[in-house]
Order: structure tokens, then C-alpha cells, then sequence
């Protein structure tokens, strides 16, 4: 059976050339590289040579990148590292309301500990509130941080337009570049910010190896305690073979950057319009101007998420969704909420994330075989029968008769 | 180890009994849009049996597969018999549910229920 990957936001498939340059040091270079001798001198200098491709790619110094074993290990580096560093400075940090579960959870860990956190809100096309965010910034204002794009919608946010705001109070600022580092250019010099989170496993480079940038003379607070490894600040035992294949992947996407942009969003805007016109009641989630090249995110009104996901699998096509169904918290998006999205339309949410390796004739296979799913879908959906039936969409809420259920789950009506 | 049973599977790609009955003798209805799971059952009775039975579902995997097992299990029971018929019993047929998917997507015999309850109320 045919196997369409499209879900290159989760994670990408590994380059060859990043796996060929892995081996080594899964193999015959095993050494330590805290280790004086030869053998972990070969794994001390596969890290340096990492070092200096992750900085080259987002044009920062060497000795400022701290690598790390994963994104969200970096946003909780940069939020708690900063927050416990800079203890005396204030006690209130701002994020949006977007941001990915390791930022969010990671302020919600710390505002049990008596830091306080503003949550921005973004528009209906997924960008966070510029006066919202002027509004929230206090004397006591620490740290903002934002997301450079979002990963389920792609939104690319006006990072400089946000930094410029924060640091003329002042204000140290992270950005969560998980989804655009590698994909769209990044200058952390030009853009003025203190810290930025990226990562390895969605630029085609191996899982088990992220990298945080923190500008020199920004304080944080090691997060794992231990030895002296990354200048310090994040002791344990490198992960050589990642690291290595990490900063061969930064060297390829720096090259290949913008034929990749290009090719993926041919595919991206193919993908979108051939849905909208075989589709009816398909809603695009998120703005689609400033937009990530591979990212296409809908709502398929009158059907459910993980039940297209599963017929789309069933296919050899893998997508993600964002409906309550299709996560373990049974609840539906946080991104989605965030955008004011239909809760009951929000539930046939399907994300597709188009990679280099993805071909135009596989989108064509998609095109063509969506549109009979969601068909299926809906000739056993009731609410599309009372919708042809009526012409009006069925209400959902107290006083109908389906609602006496035990709903403790839903938490978005 | 897969997400959802090979039953759950074959029951979602191949629900049996799927559809309406215009002329029901009852109709149940569960769910609800929002959460991201509703579900229609219409029954047709005869002699205190269950003739026939048809449903329609918006849901997720496990949604679909319960009611397409709820269809399967009641078909020809009595309405006694049919009413025994647990959102439990109707998991362990499937060969289980992933733990989260117990509450919000097992509601096939409630919505049958509702359907011999409504039945019934005609009745009177």
C-alpha cells in the first residue's frame, strides 16, 4: 500500500545524508566527550562542529547555543531557567495562548510557585494582539515569550514587531522556533531576542537532540544539575550520534531553504484549493498570508477528526487533527479554542504537514481520495442529515434532549 | 500494539447497519455536537422484538464501532433482552476501548435505549 506522510510537524523523516553522518558515532567513535583522550576528542569535536551549524543557521555565536534532547526541553530550560535566574528582577511572565503544551505548562508549573502569567489572546487568524500585549507588559515583566509559528495552523507571528515592543521596556524575550528554524530565516542579531528554542526531528535530522540559543550575558539556571557539560548549563552526557546529525541537518536546511519553501508551498496552496473545490462546508484554519509553507490546517464541518484520520490512514495518507477525539486530554485544541473556532465545527479539524520528500502526485492521491472520505463520513453523520434535512445546523446545549448526558469531558461548551 | 482492536477497526471501516429508518417505531439520541460525539438510533419492533435497527453517528473510530456493535447486538433481541445490553458489554464485544475512550465515545446503548424508551412512550 502506498505511504503519504503528512504530518511533518510531528516529525520528519531522516535525511540520508544526516543518517550516514550519524553512524559513526553510533558505531566505532563511542567516546565520552568529556574524556581527554583521542576517542573523545572525535565525539568533543563532532558537538563543536554541531555548534557551530546550529548558530551559522540562526546567526548567532557559538558558545550561545545549549544543546538539549528535545524542544520542549529547551522552552522549559529558557521559561523556568530564566524565571529562577532572574528571581529579583519581578515575577510575571507573558505567553500567548497558543503556545506549545511545554511553554504553557512549564509557566503553569512556575505560577504555582508564585509567578504570575498573562496569557495574550490572538485574532481569528491566529495572531497574537499587539495592544493586548502593550497592555500586559508591567515593571515587574520579566520575560515574554512567543511562538515564531504555530504548529497546528503555521501562523508565523511578527516576532520583530513583538520584540521591538518588549525590549524598549526592557524585557528579555524567547521565542519558541521549533516550527521555522530551518524552514524560514531566522537572524536572532536582527531580531534583537535573548533566547530561541529549535529543534532537530522536523528539519530532517534525528529525534533526540534540540538546541537553545541564550544570548551571552542573558542569566538562567541549569534545570538539570550535574556536570559541566554545555558551558553548565545542561549537565549530562551528550547525545553525540543526535547532536552530530542535528548539526548536519542545520548545514542542509540552510542550503536548501528556499527550494524548499518554494516546492512545499506548490504543494501546500495545491493541497488547499483542490480541497476547498471538492469540498463543501471547509473552513481553513489560520491566516494564510503569514503562513508556513507546508502547513494546511481545516475544519471539515459535520464530520470528526480522528474518524477522517483513521479512513485517511486506512489509505496509507498519515494527518493529525485537532478535534477532542483525536487527544488524549479529550479536549479539543487549545489553538483551535484560542481562535474562536465553532467548538462543533472545530471537531473535524485535519492537519496535514507537507516535507521535501512529499511529491505532487501524492497530493493528487489526497485530492482525490478526501473528499470520499469526508462523503462517507457525512452520509452517517445525523448532523449533516439535519442539516440537508432542515438547512439549519443542529444547537447543541441545555434544553435539548441529547445534552443529559453525562458530558464531564466536554469542557468547551 | 494498535491504537483501537482489530474489531473496533473492522466495525469502524465496515459499520454494519448504518443509515435511517423512516418509519421507526422509536428513535434515541445521544451525544452531542460539541463534545464531538452524537449518536441516531431508529428501531422498527415487532411481536416485542427488534426488527430492525439503523443509526447514524458523528464520532470519532470508537464512536462509529460502538454503534455499529449496538446495531449487531440488538438486531432480533427482544426488547427485554436488548435492554440488558450495557455500554459495557458492548466494549468488552468490541475486545475493549483505549481507557479514554470509555466515557465520551461508548454511549451506543444509551442512544439504543432511548430508542426502546421512546418505543415504548408511543406505545402508551
Amino acid at each position: 500500500m502506498k505511504q503519504i506522510y503528512l504530518d511533518n510537524q510531528s516529525n520528519t523523516k531522516m535525511d540520508d545524508i544526516v543518517f550516514d553522518a550519524m553512524l559513526p558515532y553510533l558505531k566505532e567513535n563511542y567516546g565520552n566527550p568529556q574524556s581527554i583522550y583521542s576517542l573523545g576528542q572525535i565525539s568533543k569535536d563532532a558537538i563543536e562542529q554541531a555548534r557551530i551549524s546550529v548558530a551559522k543557521l540562526i546567526n548567532a555565536q557559538n558558545n550561545e547555543i545549549i544543546f538539549t534532547s528535545c524542544g520542549s526541553e529547551s522552552n522549559n530550560l529558557a521559561l523556568k531557567g530564566f524565571a529562577y535566574a532572574n528571581l529579583k528582577k519581578g515575577k510575571h511572565i507573558i505567553v500567548s495562548s497558543i503556545e506549545h503544551f511545554s511553554i504553557l505548562n512549564s509557566v503553569k508549573a512556575l505560577s504555582s510557585e508564585g509567578f504570575e502569567i498573562t496569557y495574550l489572546p490572538v485574532d481569528g487568524e491566529g495572531f497574537v494582539n499587539i495592544k493586548e500585549l502593550k497592555k500586559a507588559l508591567r515593571k515587574d515583566t520579566i520575560l515574554v515569550s512567543i511562538q515564531h509559528a504555530n504548529t497546528e495552523i503555521g501562523v508565523i507571528q511578527d516576532i520583530a514587531g513583538i520584540s521591538k515592543i518588549v525590549k524598549e521596556k526592557n524585557i528579555s524575550m524567547h521565542v519558541d522556533a521549533v516550527c521555522t528554524a530551518g524552514i524560514i530565516p531566522i537572524d536572532v542579531a536582527s531580531l534583537n531576542i535573548d533566547m530561541l528554542t529549535l529543534a532537530s526531528s522536523v528539519i530532517y535530522g534525528p529525534k533526540g537532540a534540540a538546541a537553545l540559543y541564550v544570548k551571552k550575558g542573558t542569566l538562567i539556571k541549569t534545570q538539570i544539575d550535574g556536570g559541566v557539560q554545555e558551558f553548565s548549563k545542561r549537565a549530562g552526557t551528550e547525545n553525540v550520534p543526535a547532536i552530530a546529525g542535528f548539526g548536519i541537518a542545520c548545514d542542509i536546511a540552510m542550503s536548501e531553504m528556499q527550494k524548499n519553501f518554494d516546492y512545499t508551498k506548490v504543494l501546500r496552496d495545491k493541497l488547499i484549493n483542490g480541497l476547498k473545490d471538492k469540498i463543501e462546508y471547509i473552513y481553513l484554519n489560520g491566516s494564510i498570508n503569514n503562513r508556513l509553507p507546508n502547513n494546511v490546517n481545516f475544519s471539515i464541518e459535520f464530520v470528526e477528526g480522528e474518524a477522517l484520520f483513521l479512513m485517511l490512514d486506512a489509505k496509507g495518507i498519515m494527518a493529525a487533527s485537532g478535534s477532542s477525539c483525536a487527544s488524549k486530554s479529550l479536549k479539543m485544541s487549545h489553538v483551535l479554542t484560542a481562535l474562536n473556532v465553532n467548538t462543533a465545527v472545530g471537531q473535524g479539524s485535519i492537519v496535514f504537514t507537507l516535507s521535501k520528500f512529499n511529491t505532487s502526485e501524492e497530493i493528487d492521491y489526497v485530492i482525490e481520495e478526501f473528499p470520499k472520505i469526508v462523503e462517507r463520513l457525512r452520509s452517517m453523520s445525523p448532523l449533516y442529515d439535519h442539516f440537508i434535512k432542515t438547512g439549519t445546523r443542529m444547537k447543541a446545549g441545555p434544553g435539548t434532549d441529547y445534552d443529559d448526558h453525562d458530558h464531564e469531558h466536554c469542557d468547551n461548551i | 500494539m494498535a491504537f483501537y482492536s482489530e474489531k473496533v477497526m473492522d466495525h469502524f471501516a465496515n459499520p454494519r447497519n448504518v443509515g435511517e429508518i423512516k418509519d421507526a417505531d422509536g428513535v434515541g439520541e445521544v451525544g452531542n455536537p460539541v463534545c464531538g460525539d452524537m449518536m441516531k438510533f431508529y428501531i422498527k419492533v415487532k411481536d416485542n422484538k427488534i426488527e430492525d435497527v439503523k443509526f447514524k453517528t458523528f464520532g470519532c473510530g470508537a464512536a462509529i464501532a460502538v454503534s455499529s456493535m449496538v446495531s449487531e447486538m440488538a438486531l432480533g433481541k427482544t426488547l427485554e433482552e436488548a435492554l440488558e445490553i450495557t455500554n459495557a458489554s458492548v466494549a468488552k464485544e468490541l475486545g475493549g476501548l483505549p481507557p479514554n475512550k470509555m466515557h465520551c465515545s461508548n454511549l451506543g446503548a444509551d442512544a439504543l435505549h432511548k430508542a426502546i424508551e421512546n418505543y415504548k412512550k408511543k406505545g402508551v
